[in-house]
């Protein structure tokens, strides 16, 4: 027991880097597949059709792609073409592209959740196809988004692992090099699997507390 | 003051010096005022296969209301869609104001400014307060100024009795009051049509006179409307000219007191007795 602490504390800031690089993945491939999978949702409802056709492909390019693929090919194949991008960023990309086809498809049955009545309406006043998105379709949409988000978010967090495979120094790697190390597996991979665990419970108690906002106020009760 | 006077008040003023021009603007005046505001000739609309509306002709005079009665399915709802081109036609031309209707892009937008839509089931938008509905058109297309767009559309709520309803989202309206909220909200965009698609037919039976009373007084202002309506009351009293359309085309139109006590067709006789007899 006492061998398992002191492996500990002497790799504490090894591991409290891994745990920070899992943070920094999950949260930056959200934010950037949030924003990128709403893009191609709306370009997937347009009414131009070049776009809806850009935007399908997308969706079942990257979906259907395993992510673990996808990095690699980031991580080997891009610095062919010239480009050669930090890993930890390339964990990001694969993380983003991936990401924003699943919530692409959160967003796009969000916004199918709104009445044709809604966008008529807004039609009928003159606004165009970007005003009435803005403001009338995704704000509605949104809110009946929020659970579905969470599940997008958790994906994103435990896809990140896979990050581990092509180098990333995330929790996973970390805990798997010290593992070579120390031979301590089943310790090791509970605390990594811990990590996930509570990011992913806070995770979902935020959405829920979004949910609730959301739900309770005057708003809420208009649908 | 309708836009078409301004319109020749500042032809006038620019030509003022020249008599010919005077005279010239005049007569523009007075040609632009006798051609109707909405011109539908042969206008076919078919959804696949299917022909919704098959050859529609109908005038609607500046100032003029109408009112578009018929048999569920007839055709009442895509005519209107049509004319403020929420739905393209397969052929044939609808001109607004003497210009053909836009296909596509800010002119389309904006031809879509020009004409009010009231819907049966209200539309109002739920995540917005009754000023807000009011007041969003005008901001983000006419880019009024808030102060400028609140005032107005207290004004509008004003008109349409709803001042001390400001404030509150639809959900805490009853159905007559989102109706007038809708349309205070269409006439915020200064329209120089109204389409109304059975704007009560959505209603508690005790709330459809709120709805008609602001409709009429609207009338009496020279508004142009267009009403799909069930309310035959309605129709006799404050509209102009009945239209009665059966599958897909207008079958009838005449005077409402003409149409009510004396239909020509046999299918507007056989639509007239099945409401009486409700
Ligand atoms: N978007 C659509 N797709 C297919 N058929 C439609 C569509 N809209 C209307 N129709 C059909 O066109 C006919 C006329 O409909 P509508 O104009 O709504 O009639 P009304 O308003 O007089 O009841 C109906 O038979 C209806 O089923
Ligand atoms: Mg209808």
């Amino acid at each position: 027991m006492n061998q398992i602490w002191q492996m500990l504390a002497d790799n504490f800031s090894f591991l409290l880097n891994g745990v920070l690089t899992t943070v920094g993945l999950t949260i930056l491939g959200f934010v950037g597949a949030l924003l990128i999978g709403t893009v191609v949702a709306v370009f997937r409802v347009s009414p131009i059709t070049p776009l809806r056709v850009v935007g399908t492909a997308y969706v079942e390019f990257f979906r259907n792609v395993p992510l673990l693929t996808l990095l690699i090919l980031i991580v080997f194949g891009l610095p062919d073409i010239g480009l050669l991008i930090p890993l930890f960023w390339c964990g990001v990309l694969g993380l983003v592209l991936a990401g924003s086809a699943f919530i692409c498809e959160t967003v796009r049955s969000g916004i199918n959740t709104i009445s044709v009545g809604q966008s008529e309406a807004a039609r009928a006043l003159g606004m165009s196809f970007g005003t009435q998105l803005r403001l009338i379709i995704l704000p509605q949409a949104f809110r009946t988004m929020v659970q579905p988000l969470v599940n997008n978010f958790i994906g994103i967090l435990i896809g990140s692992s896979l990050a581990a495979a092509v180098g990333v120094s995330d929790i996973t790697n970390v805990t798997q090099q010290l593992n070579i190390r120390y031979a301590e597996a089943v310790v090791l991979f509970l605390l990594s699997g811990a990590v996930y665990l509570v990011f992913a419970l806070g995770a979902g108690r935020i959405g829920s507390w979004l949910e609730g906002l959301v739900s309770t106020s005057r708003i809420g009760s208009a649908r | 003051m309708g836009p078409e006077r301004l319109a020749f008040l500042s032809v006038y003023r620019q030509e003022r010096f020249s008599r010919r021009g005077a005279g010239f603007a005049i007569l523009v005046y007075l040609d632009k005022m006798a051609t109707p505001l909405v011109e539908v000739r042969d206008v076919h609309k078919a959804f696949g296969t299917f022909e919704a509306l098959r050859g529609v002709d109908l005038d609607i005079g500046r100032g003029e209301k109408v009112a578009l009665v018929g048999a569920s399915g007839s055709g009442k709802s895509t005519l209107c869609r049509c004319i403020n081109r929420l739905e393209t036609i397969t052929s044939g031309t609808i001109t607004f104001d003497g210009q053909p209707l836009p296909q596509e892009g800010k002119a389309l937008a904006e031809h879509r400014a020009q004409v009010g839509m009231v819907f049966q089931a209200f539309n109002l938008f739920p995540h917005f307060t009754a000023l807000e509905n009011v007041t969003l058109a005008p901001m983000r297309v006419r880019k009024l100024a808030k102060a400028d767009a609140d005032a107005e559309a207290r004004e509008l709520l004003a008109r349409v009795g709803l001042s001390d309803k400001a404030d509150n989202y639809p959900a805490e309206l009853s159905g007559g009051q989102q109706q007038r909220v809708a349309i205070a909200r269409a006439l915020a965009m200064h329209p120089q049509l109204m389409l109304f698609d059975e704007p009560t037919s959505a209603l508690d039976p005790e709330m459809i006179s709120e709805v008609l009373d602001v409709m009429s007084e609207l009338a009496n202002e020279g508004m142009t409307m267009l009403v799909v309506t069930h309310e035959m009351g309605f129709a006799r009293h404050a509209c102009d000219r009945v239209c009665f359309m059966d599958e897909g085309q207008i079958v009838e139109q005449a005077a409402p007191d003409d149409f009510f006590d004396n239909p020509q067709s046999e299918r507007a006789k056989d639509f007239l007795s099945k409401l009486l007899h409700h």
